[in-house]
């Protein structure tokens, strides 16, 4: 197998960016081989005759699932708060979003 | 005989007989992890006192005569993926640290009603994206038949906690083998319930629609009897199916006259180890001898299972891991200028190489103009994955396979070749994508060096009663589970 023609060029700087994930020239480069050479293997997927084949986002027999709208009290957030790099008055503290 | 090396099901009898103690055990269980960790490293932590304030707990509960629950003071120790209150939680990444559970995971809940009591954090690969627990950001965690060898992963500390007679059970995690193939490599019984079977409610997620939550044992009984407890439907996952739980040890008679076992000839390929093929070939045997009918069967999607799982779980994965951004829990970047900046930084450094890998190619998959080719192709060949299974049980009540194509390889043999390690989830990653049932029994060992091979038995959607049906079967006709590491 020689997909790697065929298969197209990871921008891996892009896709970084895109994933919100800072990586250092040395990091793109190598992720970057690795990467192409697993997109190489996963091409073989194109061997497989998929017409007329519905896609399989769950394998449950499980569509929907509803409960009873009722209220409830919610728990004490001081827990989930306490988990938070920065917080103030109840809240969740992050950089300066708007000038 | 030191108690940490019985079953739950002999410690169970004995306890309730009140022939020993919870504290006894619980005692038992510490003094053996502290004497084994600095060789072993597969707890990240413990906490010896709290585990024995519980067990003295339930002591006096019973001597006060209260109902007890069936799994009443066993120590069961919990991955690092799940969350138990007031305790650290940390998915084996620098990210998450200093995070403490507000809450308890539902398997967590219903294991206390049961009376148990979950036990340490449990070493393994970052995010549960790995096959060695090589990709923990705390170091790996060891073999216990072979200290240079990896204990197989991502539950790789689960695996070899049992293995090594620390705790007597543990949980463990399976998106595409995580519990089965550790289970294999470290000769103990592993579980993969069907999907909607066990609750992922506080599980933190890899692959939504993949990761079930699974025991790992000495043996079947002792699997059943986790199984059982942690079961059933949850208000909070509504993906649990509201089947109902039957109890799993009924189904062990030893009985498997008649069944059929189906023999997929796609699981015995070039390239698999010898010894593995053949201790597998002669389990089937042995399962023949005892009065299954073993079948030729065909599952002629198999050799596109990794190729599928590796776009769908890395896509899920993509979006799973967008919630560790610095802002909620963990570790954030120092002097950020803005939110993007810290982002991106936290992230950065947050992630191992391998989470950063399998989320940048989660983006790619999902990226404008590449969307069709791969996510939505791989989830069309999904359902030709998972129509092969349906079509093979049309022919057989179970499937049984090796678990994995070799035994435990060496610490850092595969470690800088991505690729390759991913081929070491050739025969467990078809189970996960068709949704299905799956479980790992010990079926022999290599010769030179000794090391162990599991069988995998793949049942129905909901089937667990007769995969385990024919492990225990398997189990007892022969002496495998005897076996124990020298560690």
């Amino acid at each position: 197998m020689s997909p790697d023609q065929q298969a197209p060029k990871i921008d891996v700087p892009y896709l970084a960016q895109l994933a919100r994930i800072s990586l250092d020239a040395e990091q793109m480069e190598k992720f970057g081989a690795q990467l192409q050479q697993i997109v190489s293997y996963v091409e073989k997927l194109k061997e497989v005759n998929v017409e007329g084949i519905e896609p399989t986002a769950h394998a449950t027999p499980i569509t929907n699932v509803f409960r009873q709208d009722e209220p409830r009290t919610p728990g004490d957030n001081a827990p989930f708060l306490k988990n938070a790099p920065q917080q103030a008055n109840n809240l969740f503290v992050v950089p300066k979003i708007v000038e | 005989m030191n108690l940490n090396e019985l079953t739950i099901h002999e410690l169970s009898g004995r306890l309730a007989k009140k022939e020993i103690a919870a504290a006894d055990l619980a005692r038992d269980v510490v003094a053996r992890t502290e004497a084994v960790e600095p060789r072993l490293h597969a707890f990240l932590e413990w906490n010896g006192g709290e585990l024995l304030a519980a067990a003295r707990d339930v002591d006096e509960r019973r001597a006060r005569g209260e109902a007890m629950g069936p799994l009443a003071g066993i120590p069961v120790g919990i991955k690092d993926v799940l969350n138990v209150k007031g305790h650290t939680c940390r998915c084996g990444s620098k990210i998450l640290q200093g995070y403490v559970a507000p809450y308890d995971a539902t398997v967590i809940a219903k294991l206390r009603a049961a009376g148990a009591i979950p036990f340490g954090r449990l070493n393994m690969d970052e995010f549960a994206m790995g096959s060695s627990t090589e990709n923990s950001a705390f170091g790996v965690t060891r073999n216990p038949w072979d200290l240079e060898r990896i204990p197989g992963g991502s539950s790789g500390g689960s695996a070899a906690a049992v293995a090594a007679s620390e705790t007597p059970a543990t949980l463990g995690s399976d998106t595409g083998g995580s519990i089965r193939q550790p289970a294999s490599l470290c000769g103990v019984v592993g579980l993969k319930p069907t999907y909607g079977r066990v609750s992922r409610f506080g599980l933190v997620a890899f692959a939504s629609s993949l990761d079930q939550i699974g025991p790992f044992a000495k043996d079947v009984t002792d699997a059943a009897l986790v199984l059982g407890a942690i079961s059933g439907k949850d208000p909070n996952d509504s993906t649990s199916v509201p089947e109902p739980v039957p109890d799993y040890t009924k189904a062990l008679t030893g009985d498997v006259k008649g069944m059929k076992l189906g023999l997929p000839k796609e699981y015995f390929i070039p390239g698999m180890d010898k010894e593995v093929e053949a201790a597998a070939r002669a389990a089937v045997d042995r399962l023949s001898s005892l009065g299954a009918e073993i079948v030729d069967i065909s599952l002629p999607h198999t050799d596109y299972g990794l190729a599928v799982y590796y776009i769908i779980a890395t896509a899920e994965a993509s979006a799973n891991l967008a919630r560790f951004d610095g802002v909620r829990y963990g570790s954030r970047a120092k002097d950020a200028k803005d939110p993007i900046d810290m982002y991106g930084r936290t992230r950065g450094a947050g992630f191992g190489p391998e989470v950063t890998r399998r989320i940048i190619l989660g983006t790619y998959v999902l990226s404008s103009g590449y969307y069709d080719a791969y996510y939505l192709r791989a989830q069309k060949v999904r359902t030709l994955i998972r129509r092969d299974f349906m079509e093979a049980f049309q022919k057989c009540d179970a499937i049984v396979t090796p678990t994995t194509p070799s035994a435990a390889f060496k610490i850092g043999e595969k470690a800088e070749d991505p690729l390759t390690m991913y081929l070491s989830d050739i025969f467990t990653v078809n189970v996960n994508l068709a949704g299905i049932c799956g479980v790992s029994v010990p079926c022999g060992f290599t010769k030179q060096p000794k090391l162990p091979i599991g069988l995998q038995v793949l049942g129905k959607p909901f089937g667990e009663e007769t995969i385990l049906k024919v492990a225990h079967a398997y189990e007892q006709a022969t002496d495998w589970r005897k076996a124990r590491p020298a560690i």
